[in-house]
């Protein structure tokens, strides 16, 4: 999709008037303040509802038929939590952020209007409310996106966001509506008591439509097509609540809508959730592992793992309908801690991609490097972030992956022959997605930090000022405390899945404590224990190298070895591309990418070639197959529509009565 | 936490006794293959007498390489060892019972390869990016497979518990032959090979740069970070085959709080398994050669879809044995 | 099978290679695994056909613990074969300085060890010991592989 302008794309430099930079850093400081203090009273909130949950409240907003309720239960206090967690640090890191790059002087107090939104929509109590809110929220985003519209791809990226984000709002309305209506009741609570009664096909109308949208906003294939534009466009602070905290809304949507409220539907339910989960994060993980832009990679990533929760949720509504509620304790818990997990190295993962930006101008791949010696700090969190992301050991994702390797290994198998079919191809995704997740995040990390800088820009970096380092540092901490402890988690979770599955023996939830365990199936583990073994086990390397090395020659720090040449050039180094070009290689009937080589030769002769150009563009290829022709279709239908726009005001007067005159009569 | 003295003892004892036998090990196949080349070869010390060598020397480090560089060969022997302590070895039930299970023990065999990997990276040059570059696509591929090959073997014990796996073995002598067990072997077999840098996947003695695979990430280190690093890879090559061995024949295994003459047993048990392995990867290394980089994802592919079907057959065999 | 009968048949056919004088005492740190880089610093490729001699199954270095490896990283002696050119001075240097403490320089074939039959060309600087100070001389245009594992092995003390 492109859009013309009229208007050729001239870059405006700003005009830096004092009064203009002294605005700009009000309303810096304004919004950074709004935002921890609309975090903090988030936080607080949760921890409150988590203690006793906040029943119905109307809210007074002063507009006539405009009515606010607000209901916050566990499930509620949960992505409070989280999102609130989120803006907490990304206000601390736009404080240093925007004082480098200042857009407009409108973004900063974007934030704190944003996070407000979102938190409206997670405590939203009625379907109104719920409505209201996401809509906001939605046009807020779309502000918060399209901040640096000076450019030709951030306008094209906010309006294909805009058209997605609509068409999902589109789905959900008439979902909840049709819900509303049929139940009779506004509320949520009151949903969640008459839904059960609604007929089958009804529900699974509702089903359909909600998961469309809610599926949209999370970012799941094959609808996951605008965040991988979007989020890179905009400014990281943004970038990161979109993927930590505004993709987590989605999940909130199907948690309560189709998993609280809709209850115990049939197993083609979780089938279908299943595959979009399995499809997403094949997608995200491939994609990710051959994109060459930071911010592009996570975003990519952003779908693998909202792909890998919405396994997770998928497996547990599955094991609910087969009647086996402790296996689906375990899915529904894998899905709640990787939902934090993956808030907490995705955020940090794209503030650190600003703190580089901000340092080196860029964020391509191909052109940074050797950034760890001169940003500690970033290149620590990111190191964290990348870790956690991967899936190993010491990382937060190996937790979440665990668990939910575990629910595939104890579902019952003698229930439904369709589980000896859907489990392995489920495994075989899951297992494919953690290989080239891991490829992934070792080239974004590698890349960045590693090697040596390939551009000017990144070998005159800097680190980022303290705010945007403390920030970082903090969610670094959270992130190593979530992999080593992820028992901290467990009376949220527990209350959680008491919400999600009422049915359920609470007995029967995983026990997280130091050591991980199921009542009643096998299957133990414990994270400290292995994060201390491993850190042990070197620290009896060094002791190794110590006595075998008894006369302690000194290290000697020489340049690398390189054959004889003078020296090696930062172009002589792997970038980013050539690393990723045999996974490429392996999956390119399912990347497609587009490549060229246009060969030109000396005009006195066909066999002197002149010079070869070769061009590989790597797009997604779910939106070049489905996309596309969608889009065609829709030019199509609209090229006949305009047939009826002949100009003629005769004529549009007598569309406007034939129009009344059907109206009148479908009124009687 | 009941951690007795003896967990303590059996892991140290375990995790020093594979350390110490890896490098004859290494050296065996090595001997094997020279002495099938019509060669007399160095001995089956040599290894170790190369890792000792190394310790010898002083350490290098290239200009604008990070704390990656200088840490990974902690990281990777740290991890070599710590998977040598947790592999059910000669006895059966260790810490693996409770504090990690195979997913965990493939997961730390893991982060020790990703830690070589950034290291290769930080070293700045071609060679160091090439080898991460073909040891990360390897890696990415081998992945999917041994999960899916652990996944294969749990099924029948309904855990992902080492002890669970061999108890279930021991006790069902005849699961070793299912054809979900067979497969998944078969599967494992090949991740085996490509992890530990073995034909076809990578050759462990070649000079040229461009067919290096794992050697190339090991260029630019020196003195005692190298003897780490090669003395790692030993490690792990017996963590893997006693991991091969005892996941699909674990006969002569001891348990835990065995008597001693049950211990020895379960040593010559592990041992000569072991050492027929070893024999059988340098005997086929004389008549097999090495794949083509961009032949390799096929081998790896094949291996995966191989560990699917084990997967299928584990399903469809064990419902009746249970 | 055909590989398989041939090896059977075969059998070891590696030959005895004696050794000339006493293992050197000054360098123990590589005792029992002496590992050499080779440099080709300009030759005529004679040396470098009898070095490759050594390390086949006929006169197999490898008995005595004598391997040859890509990097100087992992090396303990270079290897020179061939009077040092104009073009090679500098990567010669270089391979030299990357090697890891303690390390030997071993010329072998007479245009290291004196220049040999190229000694005043307009393309060379000199033999090995005009650039870097080679610790052994294996001469002979060129030397017998047995001559040289009898010079290598003097090193590895095997």
């Amino acid at each position: 999709m492109s859009i013309n302008y009229d208007v050729a794309d001239k870059v405006v430099t700003p005009l830096h008037l004092d009064h203009e930079t002294e605005k700009a850093v009000w309303s810096i400081r304004l919004g950074s303040l709004l935002t921890e203090l609309i975090a903090l009273s988030g936080i607080s909130l949760s921890l409150l509802a988590m203690d006793k949950p906040l029943g119905l409240r109307a809210l007074y907003t002063g507009l006539p038929f405009i009515k606010l309720t607000i209901g916050i239960d566990f499930l509620s206090a949960l992505f409070l939590l989280i999102t609130s967690a989120v803006a907490l640090f990304v206000g601390i890191f736009s404080v240093g952020y925007f004082k480098a790059h200042m857009t407009s002087s409108l973004i900063p107090l974007l934030i704190p209007v944003f996070t407000l939104s979102m938190l409206g929509v997670i405590v939203a109590g009625d379907v109104f409310s719920f409505l209201w809110m996401w809509e906001l929220m939605a046009l807020i985003s779309i502000g918060g996106i399209l901040a640096e519209h000076r450019r030709s791809e951030v306008r094209e990226a906010g309006v294909f966001y805009i058209v997605m984000t609509h068409l999902g709002f589109l789905a959900i309305l008439i979902a909840l509506v049709f819900l509303a209506d049929r139940a009779g009741v506004d509320s949520f609570r009151g949903l969640a008591a008459a839904a059960p009664k609604l007929p089958r096909s009804e529900k699974n109308f509702i089903f359909l439509l909600s998961l469309i949208g809610f599926a949209s906003k999370a970012g799941l294939a094959p609808l996951h097509a605008w965040l991988p534009k979007a989020h890179p466009v905009a400014p990281s602070p943004i970038s990161a609540l979109l993927s930590a905290a505004m993709v987590n809304l989605g999940i909130y949507g199907i948690l309560r809508i189709d998993v609280e409220i809709l209850g115990h539907g049939p197993m083609w339910w979780g089938v279908l959730l299943l595959s979009l989960g399995a499809v997403s994060a094949l997608t995200g993980a491939l994609q990710a592992s051959v994109s060459s832009d930071l911010k592009r990679l996570l975003a990519y990533s952003t779908t693998e793992n909202m792909g890998i929760i919405a396994m997770a949720l998928g497996l547990g509504m599955i094991m609910i309908s087969l009647g086996a509620p402790e296996v689906a304790l375990i899915a529904f818990s894998a899905a709640i801690i990787h939902l934090f997990n993956h808030s907490t190295f995705k955020s940090l993962g794209f503030l650190a991609a600003g703190s580089v930006q901000s340092a080196a101008g860029t964020t391509n791949l191909d052109l940074l490097g050797g950034l760890a010696k001169k940003m500690k700090t970033t290149a620590l969190g990111f190191g964290v972030a990348s870790l956690g992301a991967s899936g190993l050991p010491l990382g937060s994702g190996f937790i979440s992956e665990w668990l939910l390797l575990q629910a595939l290994i104890h579902v019952p198998l003698k229930r439904s022959e369709a589980m000896t079919i859907i489990v392995p191809l489920t495994m075989a995704a899951l297992a494919l997605t953690a290989g080239i997740g891991v490829l992934a995040m070792v080239k974004a990390f590698g890349f960045s930090f590693l090697t040596r800088a390939k551009s000017a820009g990144a070998s005159e970096a800097v680190e980022s000022p303290g705010s945007m380092r403390g920030a970082m540092a903090a969610l670094s901490v959270i992130g190593i405390i979530l992999a080593v402890a992820p028992g901290i988690l467990s009376s949220v979770v527990d209350k959680v899945l008491h919400v999600i599955d009422l049915s359920a023996n609470p007995g029967l939830s995983p026990k997280l404590n130091a050591m991980i365990s199921f009542p009643g199936l096998r299957g133990t583990i414990s994270p400290w224990i292995i994060a201390s073994g491993v850190i042990v086990a070197s620290l009896a390397a060094f002791v190794v190298k110590l006595i075998g090395n008894k006369k302690l020659v000194a290290q000697a720090t020489l340049p690398p070895w390189v054959c004889g040449i003078d020296a090696l050039t930062p172009n002589m180094n792997y970038s980013a591309t050539s690393f990723a070009e045999p996974i490429q290689r392996v999956f390119d009937d399912v990347l497609k990418p587009d490549k060229r080589l246009q060969v030109s030769h000396y005009s006195e002769s066909k066999y002197l070639i002149e010079k070869m150009e070769y061009n590989s563009k790597q797009q997604d290829s779910i939106e070049k197959v489905l996309y596309v022709p969608i889009l065609r279709a829709v030019k199509w239908v609209a090229a006949l529509a305009r047939r009826a726009h002949s100009g003629n005001i005769h004529l549009y007067l007598a569309y406007g009565i034939v129009g009344l005159v059907i109206f009148w009569i479908l009124a009687r | 936490m009941d951690f007795s003295q003896m967990t303590y003892l059996y892991l140290i004892l375990q995790a020093v006794l594979l350390a110490l036998v890896s490098p004859f090990l290494l050296g065996m196949i090595g001997q094997i293959r020279s002495r099938l080349e019509g060669r007399k070869g160095p001995g089956i010390g040599q290894v170790r007498r190369d890792i000792r060598k190394y310790f010898r020397k002083n350490s290098i480090a290239p200009i604008g390489s990070t704390a990656v560089f200088s840490l990974t060969p902690y990281v990777y022997f740290g991890t070599a060892v710590l998977a040598a302590a947790i592999t059910p070895i000669f006895v059966s039930s260790l810490i693996s019972d409770t504090y990690a299970d195979l997913f965990a023990l493939v997961g730390i065999l893991f982060l020790g390869t990703v830690s070589l990997i950034l290291a290769g990276l930080d070293t700045g040059t071609a060679f160091g990016g090439m080898g991460a570059s073909r040891e990360m696509t390897i890696l990415a591929l081998v992945e999917p497979t041994i999960l899916m090959s652990i996944y294969a073997v749990s099924i029948p014990s309904h855990s992902s518990n080492l002890t669970a796996i061999v108890r279930g073995l021991l006790v069902h002598p005849l699961q070793a032959f299912l054809p979900g067990n067979v497969l998944a072997l078969a599967a494992l077999a090949i991740v085996v090979l490509a992890e530990t840098s073995r034909l076809p996947i990578d050759n462990p003695s070649t000079h040229l740069e461009l067919t290096m695979i794992h050697e190339a990430m090991i260029l630019e280190y020196a003195g005692p970070k190298l003897a780490l690093l090669e003395w790692a890879s030993a490690i792990r090559l017996g963590v893997f085959l006693s991991l091969l061995a005892n996941l699909f024949l674990p006969f002569g295994i001891a348990n835990l709080g065995g008597s001693f003459p049950d211990i020895l047993i379960g040593l010559a048990a592990i041992s000569l398994k072991v050492i027929f392995l070893g024999a059988a990867i340098g005997a086929a290394e004389v008549f097999i050669a090495k794949l083509r980089l961009f032949r390799v994802p096929e081998l790896l592919a094949g291996s995966f879809v191989i560990s699917v079907l084990a997967v299928a057959g584990s399903f469809l065999f064990s419902a009746g044995l249970r | 099978m055909g590989l398989l009968t041939r090896i059977l048949k075969k059998g070891r056919f590696s030959e005895e290679a004696p050794m000339l004088g006493q293992p050197l005492s000054e360098i123990e740190a590589f005792r029992g695994s002496f590992h050499i880089r080779h440099v080709d610093a300009g030759s005529c490729n004679g040396c470098e056909l009898e070095l490759s001699g050594c390390f086949g199954p006929t006169y197999d270095a490898e008995r005595y613990s004598i391997k040859l490896t890509p990097s100087p990283r992992h090396a303990d002696g270079l290897a020179v074969t061939g009077v040092v050119t104009r073009n090679m001075e500098k990567p010669l240097l270089d391979a030299h300085q990357a090697m890891s403490q303690p390390s030997v320089v071993i010329a072998i074939g007479d245009c290291a060890c004196n220049g040999g039959l190229f000694k005043d060309g307009y393309g060379v600087v000199g033999a090995v010991g005009e650039v870097i100070t080679p610790d052994a001389y294996i001469p002979g245009c060129p030397p017998k592989p047995e001559e040289i594992i009898a010079g290598l092995r003097r090193f590895s003390g095997r």
